[in-house]
């Protein structure tokens, strides 16, 4: 049928839900998160109970929302290792602004948002317009943003912020926790953004052959940009919603929230080379990572063995979905 | 069809030598006779065979059939390894050199002499590199790194380390495309006092010239296959050319519209420079033509076309679309001035390999399928199917990923992404590399289909069947210079191999005839 006629209409079409499910790159991620959770319904008395459930979304949730700005970074075939240092400065400053200036949440966390992008845009410049590797540009500001943080607080948390922001940590709205809210809401406009909008398909674009997208006339600098902003806006998001968590703004807090990140991404199924991979899969990364967590700690696996769990159940996924892709 | 006595003192032959690669024979039936103490010429254009047959004699790439004999010895290679032991050296164009370490490390990398502590002996190291480099006549700073020489000192470091390794058989692949005519002299006075000492020598070259001033004998390769040979004393730059483009089998290519399509200048390059000093070039672009571009690999066409549209930076350009002035920064820029590339590699720089047809071909013009920010994948369907049926691209459906789909199929569609956004002006970088004859013929339809409709191809090609078979114009290539624009009856082989060989002035302002 190939051999003479053009397509036939029309186009094979691309199968049903579960096919499309099978192919995608979140699939295999999902099958260890059910495998997990089976194991764990077993291993455990009430890991199935709803407050569980809802504590295991809950402990997901900053590193889930940090993991979607990871994504798109990754899938272009970049990193970011700044993230950490901007959960600690966006959470400083937007305490800052509420507690020694009296600006009400409705200001101080746009604000605070604000520190994160600016602190986005200055990684997507060096990186798409100045040719820095990725790598060295967002250590550097691992540094300087986590600087920052420190010098703006002295050393000391920023305590005494107002019950309206704590809520953005704990509070509860139609029965969920606000931060599972907000992760929710994050990964509903991620999704569109990189699945149904042009920016996305230019992300996966440049992640697929960064060459052949420039030379077709897209403006692979400004996208780039623009992915580094947005991993700078949901690392301050995740920030905002630590410090009210806590209700305290930490200039300690996110040190290492990149390396969770990075594994959520890549435990979700996206390729570290970029170009692969999907951002329902980072939700899945970021739930396993959580509810192995959780389901050790149930267990009363000791902290110090789950580290070396966890570290080779990333291993053992990455071999898998590798082997799998042959 | 070999040489007609036999020579005595006969260092190499090589006798029925073929080679094939998937899908295409390489060689075929290949025998080539090498003196000592002589220098000869391989000749041949682009894809002749050359590199293959020497790749073959360097152990790199196995023959198929035929016998490699040196010194009246039957030899198998495994690997380059066999060939140096043999006494073969081979100085590619691309060096094997490391370029942070000195040139008596590179010498002597992977077999460092030693003192009795098992540390490196520098002095003796650097003594016998003195002495290979008195030997040769050069003068070579030991002491830097040989990324700080000249490309001509680093040359003389690999014929210096083939030399210390014992070779007497040099093959000398193009080492004068990098080298400035005072630094190509040199290179001939050593490869002369070499001669004098009994090496054998195989030297590549595409111009002419260079071969009737050093050279002794001449063996001439012509689609894999031997096209004659000659004594260098007792030919012509005349007959040298009629063996390598000989008379070839034509291919179908659609009839050329006659005249010559001579419409209105929808491109003009009044000057363009690539780099300072370099040669400044001009070529016009008129409405419904084929223009090439034609010449030897590495005479600077690809280069001329990506600074044109903006691709890669240029010292000075001056571009006009329909006579207007314009800025071509970036491919962006010229997507708006309705420029499309179809680039030389379609892998690396043409498709995302990963992507389905359909996102391939609306990579680009995702703006036209917008509603409320989000892609209107019923248009963008639409869009895509219906321009892979223009271009004719064969596959189940614009779902399938285009790394599935052979070569032609891939060419197509990138082609249609160009069309999708209306693009006039088509710049065609090797259209037809790789892929099948059928398909091949299908290309040249489709861009004759594409001039019918008023649209512009400037086509840059390395097969000459498909420049003389296809263009209207003609701008033929040397040195990063157009050292002649042909038209008409002009436009044949034997013309177009004898501009592309000439050795040209390459000094600025020294541009070639425009339209």
């Amino acid at each position: 049928m190939t051999a003479t006629a053009t397509h036939p209409t029309p186009p094979v079409p691309a199968g049903g839900f579960f096919t499309q499910l099978r192919r995608s790159t979140a699939f295999l991620p999902l099958v260890g998160l059910v495998a997990i959770s089976v194991f764990m319904i077993v291993a455990t008395d009430n890991f199935l109970s709803v407050s569980n459930l809802q504590n295991i979304a809950l402990q997901s949730s900053i590193n889930a929302i940090i993991a979607v700005g990871m994504t798109a970074a990754i899938l272009t075939g970049g990193i970011d290792l700044s993230v950490g240092a901007v959960v600690a400065l966006s959470g400083t400053l937007a305490s800052g602004l509420m507690v020694h200036f009296g600006l009400p949440p409705v200001l101080a966390v746009p604000l605070g948002l604000g520190v994160g992008a600016v602190i986005g845009l200055f990684n997507g410049y060096c990186v798409a317009y100045l040719r820095m590797p990725p790598i060295i540009v967002t250590l550097a500001t691992m540094g300087i943003a986590r600087g920052i943080a420190l010098i703006y607080t002295g050393g000391y948390p920023i305590d005494g912020l107002p019950e309206s922001f704590a809520f953005l940590g704990s509070g509860t709205l139609a029965g969920l926790k606000v931060p599972i809210l907000i992760m929710l809401a994050t990964y509903l406009v991620a999704y569109v953004l990189l699945n149904m909008a042009p920016f996305g398909r230019y992300v996966y674009a440049i992640g697929g052959n960064e060459e052949a997208t420039r030379l077709s006339g897209v403006r692979v600098s400004r996208y780039k940009l623009l992915v580094y902003v947005l991993s700078g806006l949901t690392a301050a998001i995740a920030g905002i919603v630590q410090a009210a968590r806590v209700t305290s703004g930490q200039p300690g807090v996110g040190v290492g929230f990149e390396l969770d990140a990075i594994a959520a991404v890549v435990m979700g199924g996206t390729s570290i080379a970029g170009g692969r991979g999907a951002i329902v899969g980072t939700l899945v990364g970021a739930l396993l990572l959580a509810v192995l967590n959780n389901g050790l700690n149930m267990i009363g696996v000791s902290p110090y063995l789950q580290l070396i769990i966890k570290g080779g159940i990333v291993l053992l996924a990455i071999f898998i979905s590798r082997e799998a892709r042959r | 069809m070999t040489v007609t006595y036999e020579p005595p003192r006969e260092m190499l032959r090589l006798e029925g030598v073929s080679k094939r690669f998937p899908g295409v024979k390489a060689l075929s039936n290949i025998d080539l006779s090498v003196r000592q103490g002589e220098v000869h010429a391989l000749l041949g254009e682009n894809g002749a065979g050359k590199s293959t047959l020497m790749k073959i004699l360097g152990g790199i790439h196995q023959a198929d059939e035929g016998r490699i004999v040196i010194d009246g010895t039957e030899c198998h290679f495994a690997g380059y390894g066999d060939a140096i032991a043999a006494g073969i050296g081979i100085i590619f164009q691309e060096f094997s050199l490391v370029p942070y370490l000195n040139a008596v490390e590179n010498i002597f990398l992977g077999r460092y002499l030693t003192n009795r502590f098992g540390l490196m002996d520098q002095a003796a190291m650097q003594r016998e590199a003195r002495a290979v480099f008195d030997e040769l006549g050069v003068q070579i700073d030991l002491g830097v790194p040989i990324c700080q020489l000249s490309v001509a000192q680093q040359q003389f470091v690999e014929i210096g380390k083939a030399l210390s390794l014992k070779a007497r058989l040099l093959v000398l692949d193009e080492p004068t495309a990098t080298l400035t005519p005072n630094e190509a002299e040199h290179l001939f006075k050593v490869m002369r006092a070499l001669r004098a000492k009994g090496v054998a020598m195989i030297f590549i070259s595409h111009h002419l010239d260079e071969i009737f001033e050093v050279c002794d004998r001449i063996s001439v390769l012509r689609d894999g296959a031997n096209a004659g040979h000659a004594e260098v004393a007792a030919t012509t730059v005349d007959a040298l050319v009629e063996m390598m483009v000989g008379r070839r089998i034509e291919q179908s290519f659609p009839p050329k519209p006659q005249p010559a399509p001579n419409g209105r200048k929808v491109l003009e390059v009044p000057e363009i420079q690539l780099v300072k000093d370099g040669p400044v070039n001009r070529f016009d672009l008129h409405a419904g033509e084929i223009l090439g571009f034609a010449g030897l690999v590495g005479s600077g066409r690809t280069e001329l076309a990506l600074g044109m549209m903006g691709a890669d930076r240029t010292h000075r350009k001056t571009v006009l679309r329909n006579g207007q002035p314009v800025r071509l920064d970036d491919p962006t820029q010229a997507l708006a001035h309705g420029i499309g590339l179809l680039p030389e590699s379609r892998k690396v720089e043409g498709l995302i390999t990963d992507f389905t047809i359909r996102f391939n071909i609306s990579l680009n013009n995702l703006g036209r399928h917008r509603r409320a920010g989000v892609v209107d994948t019923a248009s963008e369907k639409r869009a895509a199917d219906e321009l892979s049926r223009r271009v004719g691209v064969k596959a189940p459906g614009i779902d399938t990923r285009v790394a599935t789909l052979s070569g032609g199929n891939q060419q197509k569609v990138v082609i249609a992404r160009w069309l999708g956004h209306d693009c006039d002006v088509l710049i065609f970088d090797e259209p037809t590399r790789g892929i099948d004859v059928g398909a091949k013929a299908e290309i040249y339809q489709l861009m004759r289909e594409l001039t019918r409709q008023g649209k512009s191809i400037l086509m840059i090609s390395s097969e000459l069947p498909e420049i003389v078979g296809l263009c209207d114009r003609v701008a033929v290539f040397s040195g990063g210079a157009i050292v002649a624009t042909l038209t008409g009856d002009a436009i044949n082989a034997g013309e177009i191999m004898r501009h592309a060989t000439s050795s040209s002035p390459s000094l600025p302002s020294s541009s070639g005839s425009p339209s």
